[in-house]
């Protein structure tokens, strides 16, 4: 045993850098929100990118670690603590056999990621290690953490570093108000011109019932629809369309109230609009999102969104550079 | 006599009622001790109690009902 979870946060799971290949079968990709702050604490300590840390949203865990160890916490600030000794985030630290690992309050950004020296060691599904708790698959029993549960490591050759760290200009997390990118498409033709450019002027706001299944927003202009005669097998509400794949990312609008970005623990397929999907590049800044939080969506064509994603993958392979 | 404040571990919307019939929890003049439900913040689609971490009297609170807050955010002011 290695580690003894004292106290869980608010939803704590095991995560890594997810299971795709099953999407289309109705299991979603799962795996941590923010993969770049997942991948960067795994690499502070050695470990492998895919190796299964945690992720703990808004409210961090306390963990007793019986064996000394390696921990690196990355993504929102939220200072840890050994021992209540405070501890860098995106830093490596050592933690010895007795001694508690335990967080402060949220400062910014939402989500943590603890990579733990060697990995956490529980089954892998599906080719994953990665919780997706309403499914009751991968991770601990196919949930979130609880007191009382114990984690495994495994055993690591690798000689950590103490102090290693990710420069500050390449860690990332949203601005205020958030910014994030959408490729207009799949069904923006059911919405009028000016709704259709009143929703990239709005400001919305991360409603409370944001998580790994969606990000709901809330606050910016219902939208207008083109009219017509709904299909077969759509439903009679305008945001209604005959029964279609979900992508991950993509933005749902039912009866175009409340946007939703579908995120890692999604759903495959249904029945509403979709009115664009929020490119690969900002999906882990959703992730630390907090509610409430003023967000704007910008319209990006494709050569844009791909030229975003050669510059994460050029930031990606600088942290692993520096750390490798 | 020193004044300290509980804060808000979680974003979401306070509550300072379990429920919209029922008296709020903390009244401003009660006393408070440590443990004390004090108010729910409600996020991700559950609510969660806030506890005080002090004991002493409610000076006042400095959110109002149903208002959004953020983590580590000043709820309550109580006098030891």
């Amino acid at each position: 045993m290695a580690i003894r979870i004292k106290e869980s946060g608010l939803a704590t799971s095991v995560q890594d850098l997810g299971r795709p290949g099953y999407y289309h079968l109705g299991i979603p990709i799962s795996g941590a929100m923010d993969r770049f702050a997942m991948r960067a604490a795994n690499l502070l300590i050695g470990n492998d990118e895919s190796d299964a840390g945690l992720e703990a949203v808004f409210m961090g865990p306390v963990m007793e670690f019986t064996e000394d160890s390696f921990v690196a916490v990355t993504g929102a600030e939220m200072q840890p603590r050994v021992d209540g000794e405070p501890r860098e985030t995106w830093t490596s630290f050592p933690i010895k056999a007795g001694q508690t690992l335990s967080f402060d309050f949220l400062k910014k950004g939402a989500r943590i990621y603890i990579a733990i020296k060697g990995g956490i060691d529980v089954p892998v599904v599906l080719g994953s290690r990665a919780t997706y708790a309403l499914g009751a698959l991968g991770g601990l029993d196919g949930r979130s953490l609880r007191p009382g549960d114990e984690l495994q490591t495994w055993a690591s050759v690798v000689k950590p570093v103490e102090g290693a760290t990710v420069p500050a200009d390449l860690r990332r997390l949203p601005g205020n108000p958030a910014q994030i990118r959408v490729m207009p498409g799949l069904y923006w033709h059911r919405l009028t011109e000016e709704s259709g450019s009143l929703f990239f002027r709005d400001i919305w706001k991360v409603a409370t019932e944001a998580d790994r299944i969606g990000y709901r927003f809330r606050g910016g202009n219902a939208l207008q629809f083109v009219e017509r005669k709904q299909p077969f097998g759509a439903g009679s509400d305008p945001s209604n369309i005959v029964d279609s794949c979900y992508p991950y990312g993509s933005i749902q609008v039912p009866s175009g109230t409340e946007p939703i970005v579908l995120h890692r623990d999604a759903v495959s397929g249904g029945g509403y609009f979709m009115l664009g999907t929020v490119i690969s590049s900002d999906m882990d800044l959703i992730g630390q999102l907090q509610p409430n939080m003023e967000t704007r969506f910008v319209a990006v064509n494709m050569e844009e969104a791909i030229s975003a994603r050669e510059q994460r993958n050029a930031n990606l392979n600088q942290v692993r550079k520096l750390l490798n | 006599m020193t004044t300290k404040t509980v804060l808000s571990p979680l974003p979401g919307i306070f509550y300072r009622k379990p429920s919209p019939e029922d008296p709020v929890y903390k009244a401003e003049g009660e006393p408070c001790e440590t443990g004390a439900v004090i108010g729910l913040v409600e996020v991700m689609k559950s609510f969660h109690e806030v506890k005080s971490d002090v004991d002493g009297t409610v000076v006042k609170f400095l959110v109002n009902d149903e208002e959004a807050v953020v983590a580590g955010q000043p709820l309550m002011e109580v006098e030891e």
